[in-house]
């Protein structure tokens, strides 16, 4: 599959590697935001590659893994209701919110249908008019505008039984948070290349200059991966703290400014609450006052639902790149996919699975390549 | 020859387009079932005394025997049907314990509503199918349950087959140094299948690789007198199958991400959906684990086999990490390749 | 966190308002809403996320690129096999080049 397969290649990486090897001097700690460049990583075994002292830590982008417990909780409610039908995407399905997860709701009747395009759920809304269709839409900037298409068909089509369950979450002011703190050790940041395709690079450029840190807007690929640790790692060797883009086939710096005006039409920024991290002022999107109309929360009047997040869990360090899932006294006992006890465990992008997946047994003796 | 007025007939008569209750009441509509559907289609001497257990000739020695049940949505699909799954699903169980499929039983639980013509074709694929894994189907069952209490239909096969004196097959047998081989791509069944689901359609060639593998079975005993043992990659896919062996046998497993075929169509499917082709289930798919001194043989016998033409050798038994399989990735890494918990889900994350 | 993989468009059309486009990867296709980017033409590689359309991949970009990527990892095996070979003939650049080749 063209720019899938030569960007998984063995020499092109190779080289990138032997040049890393070249350049690098001290054991830089770098950060990849996202839930999909950690399972490239882990998938590829790519940290394993890496000059011995150098480090990758594990961004808090998966969205599945921060959509906070309530919000779950809230879907789990709806689709217990014999007149809804709840919409969602796969990555939803499984995960557990305080007490059960949606499958386990379908299995006791309740009618969740799995969707990959939030389209499809107009569709299901269309085809069942006497039915409550909810679609529980997740995600960070890169689906909020399919998410935000999906309301905004729905008001032109004039749907009355169509809602969203939104829970969205801004990359930025997450970042934010965590350079900011006092306890910080990322040195470089790979920012998430399909978020940047959406929204542009100019909050990556404000991040870079106020934290005096070099960020890489990177791809997802093996070979992107590697070529952005690479651009960091010369930054930070010459001393350089910028914004630069390696996913340039993808990713322009105003991005894609159609999806961008539909977000600012149909959402506004709110302060939201991460799974593991807490709240974060402005680092949400809630419906504007002309869509309330399709908010879900709003319709069936599920404020009332908060629950405490487990204590056990160690997210907010993992999350934060603080600590690494095997550091956890949890990880792959008490804690595995099965019965997560926090975030990171409950999606496949998450950083606890991706090491519960692919290193789990950090004994197999790894080969890797570049001969180190 | 029959006019319509030898036809006309005080008594009502009942013309049945779709399954009703009666048709599982063992009374005349069951009886009419039989004679009508069953028989015509799977007729052999053996079926045709109806009695209540089949009374089969068997050489002496040991058998395989094994059942299935089977469940499919839709149940007409590219590449094959529930009929088909269901004789070729007990078949490949008996095939890759190196038995020769000989007799198959067929049990049907029907949904109240059911078009006639669907159980019809249903049949017909089943009779077609038997005839080429060349099985006879010798004794079976219909229930009738209420609408809204079945999915249309679920079918129960099982199979007896005659093991060959003198051959074992165990997972237990296999050796640190062995090589395990592939019979073809994979997951053009589970693919396909959730490529039929709501919302999740997509345009291309896909196609179930379902297909008996009593022939390709036979052809890797042959060529390998020392064949380890084989397994059928259905649920689970062949990681399921490579961490069953590492488990029972306590050795370790390492695969080369390259020596793996999946094709084109899925190899896009999964990318979109975020899915890993070692886990996607085959209705017409094994590995054969065999001694190295072998391997080169066995693999030229499979490829000459229709089931078996695009099989390749894509790994060893190894001494180190034992109940681990592990895989060579592409990039010349090693990962760990482990067990699901559940069905893969398509993801956008 | 968002899987997003690039595909070919084969094909535009528009139904009730919204613009669709037939999209193939690898083996198989599937219809994608195009509204975000509708000035992507048939031939257009474009990647896709929950079935729509977000960006245009660059072909120009994307190749200037990967040639020096390629020239890295090339350059790479030259390294490698000067270490590996003390006096032994050392392959010239275009050698190495013919041997990717096949």
């Amino acid at each position: 599959m063209k720019y899938i397969d030569e960007y998984r290649d063995e020499k092109v990486a190779h080289g990138l590697l032997g040049n890393l090897q070249r350049i690098a001097t001290r054991g830089w700690v770098l950060m990849e935001v996202c839930g999909g460049q950690t399972h490239t990583l882990m998938r590829y075994g790519i940290d394993e590659l890496l000059p011995n002292s150098m480090q990758m830590v594990h961004g808090p982008g998966c969205p599945v893994c921060v959509t906070p417990l309530e919000i779950i909780d809230k879907a789990v409610a709806l689709a217990e209701r014999p007149e809804v039908i709840l919409v969602s995407y796969g990555d939803m399905l499984r995960v557990p919110g305080s007490t059960t997860d949606l499958l386990h709701v379908k299995a006791r009747g309740g009618d969740v249908r799995m969707v990959y395009s939030p389209l499809e759920s107009l569709k299901i809304a269309r085809e069942n008019p006497t039915r409550e269709v909810v679609f529980f839409g997740i995600g960070f900037e890169t689906t909020a505008p399919a998410n935000a298409a999906a309301v905004w068909q729905a008001q032109r089509m004039g749907l009355k039984n169509f809602a969203l369950l939104a829970s969205h979450v801004l990359v930025p002011p997450a970042v934010r948070m965590l350079l900011s703190s006092p306890v910080n050790r990322v040195q470089g940041l790979i920012a998430p290349g399909h978020v940047c395709a959406i929204v542009g690079t100019r909050d990556y450029e404000a991040l870079a200059t106020e934290f005096h840190i070099p960020i890489v807007v990177g791809g997802f690929e093996p070979v992107d991966l590697l070529e952005a640790i690479l651009m960091l790692t010369a930054q930070l060797e010459e001393g350089r703290a910028e914004m630069e883009i390696q996913y340039t086939r993808s990713v322009s710096a105003p991005g894609n400014v159609r999806a961008q005006r539909i977000v600012a039409e149909v959402f506004e920024v709110c302060d939201q609450k991460w799974r593991g991290l807490g709240p974060i002022a402005k680092s949400g999107l809630r419906m504007q006052e002309a869509f309330r109309a399709f908010d879900a929360e709003a319709k069936y009047d599920l404020h009332d639902i908060a629950v405490d997040e487990p204590t056990e869990c160690i997210s907010a360090e993992i999350l934060q790149g603080l600590k690494r899932p095997t550091d956890c006294p949890a990880f792959a006992g008490r804690c595995t996919p099965e019965s997560p006890l926090g975030a990171p465990m409950v999606s496949a992008e998450g950083a606890c699975a991706a090491y519960y997946h692919y290193r789990r047994h950090e004994a197999v003796s790894l080969v890797s390549i570049g001969g180190n | 020859m029959a006019t319509l007025s030898s036809l006309a007939c005080p008594m009502p008569i009942a013309v049945n387009t779709h399954i009703v209750l009666g048709h599982g009441s063992g009374g005349k509509l069951s009886a009419d079932l039989v004679r009508d559907v069953f028989l015509p289609a799977f007729g052999n001497p053996a079926l045709n005394r109806l009695d209540d257990q089949a009374s089969l000739q068997m050489a002496s020695g040991r058998i395989a025997f094994s059942t299935d049940s089977f469940i499919v949505k839709p149940l007409f699909f590219p590449g094959g049907n529930i009929g088909e799954l269901a004789i070729y699903g007990t078949v490949n169980d008996l095939a890759v314990g190196g038995a020769e499929p000989k007799y198959l039983s067929a049990s049907f639980i029907l949904e109240e509503g059911l078009p006639l013509k669907t159980l019809h074709q249903i049949v017909k694929s089943m009779s077609d199918a038997a005839a080429r894994a060349g099985v006879s189907i010798v004794t079976g069952d219909t229930k009738v349950v209420e609408k809204g209490c079945g999915d249309k239909i679920f079918i129960n096969t099982s199979g007896i087959g005659v093991i060959p004196a003198g051959l074992t097959l165990s997972a237990s047998l296999v050796e640190p140094g062995d090589h395990i081989l592939l019979s073809g791509p994979l997951g053009e069944h589970g693919i396909t299948i959730l490529s039929q689901r709501e919302g999740l359609e997509l345009g291309g060639e896909l196609k179930s690789d379902t297909a008996p593998l009593h022939k390709l079975a036979q052809a890797i005993i042959k060529a390998s007198p020392q064949a380890r043992c084989m397994r059928d990659l259905t649920r689970g896919g062949l990681s399921s199958a490579l961490n069953e062996i590492a488990a029972s046998a306590r050795v370790g497993i390492e695969i080369n991400e390259r020596s793996i075929p999946v094709r084109e169509t899925v190899r896009g499917a999964c990318e979109l959906f975020g899915l890993d082709p070692l886990y996607v289930a085959n209705e017409g798919k094994l590995i054969a684990i065999v001694p190295a001194s072998e391997s080169s043989a066995t693999l030229a016998a499979m490829r000459l086999v229709d089931t078996g033409s695009e099989s390749t050798d894509i790994g060893v038994i190894t001494e180190a990490h034992a109940g681990l399989v592990t895989m060579r990735t592409a990039l010349g890494t090693m990962r760990v390749v482990d067990m699901l918990a559940g069905d893969q889900l398509p993801r956008i994350c | 966190m968002c899987l997003a993989i690039p595909g070919q468009l084969v094909a535009k059309s528009e139904a009730e308002g919204i613009l669709t486009g037939r999209v193939k990867f690898g083996g198989i296709s599937r219809e994608v809403c195009m509204d975000f980017l509708p000035e992507a033409e048939v031939g257009d590689y474009v990647l896709v996320h929950v079935g729509f359309a977000i960006s245009r991949i660059d072909e120009e970009e994307a190749r200037k690129t990967y040639e020096y990527l390629e020239k890295t990892g090339l350059v790479d095996e030259e390294l490698a096999a000067m270490r590996a070979s003390d006096a032994a003939a050392i392959p010239t650049l275009q050698e190495t080049v013919v041997e990717l080749k096949a």
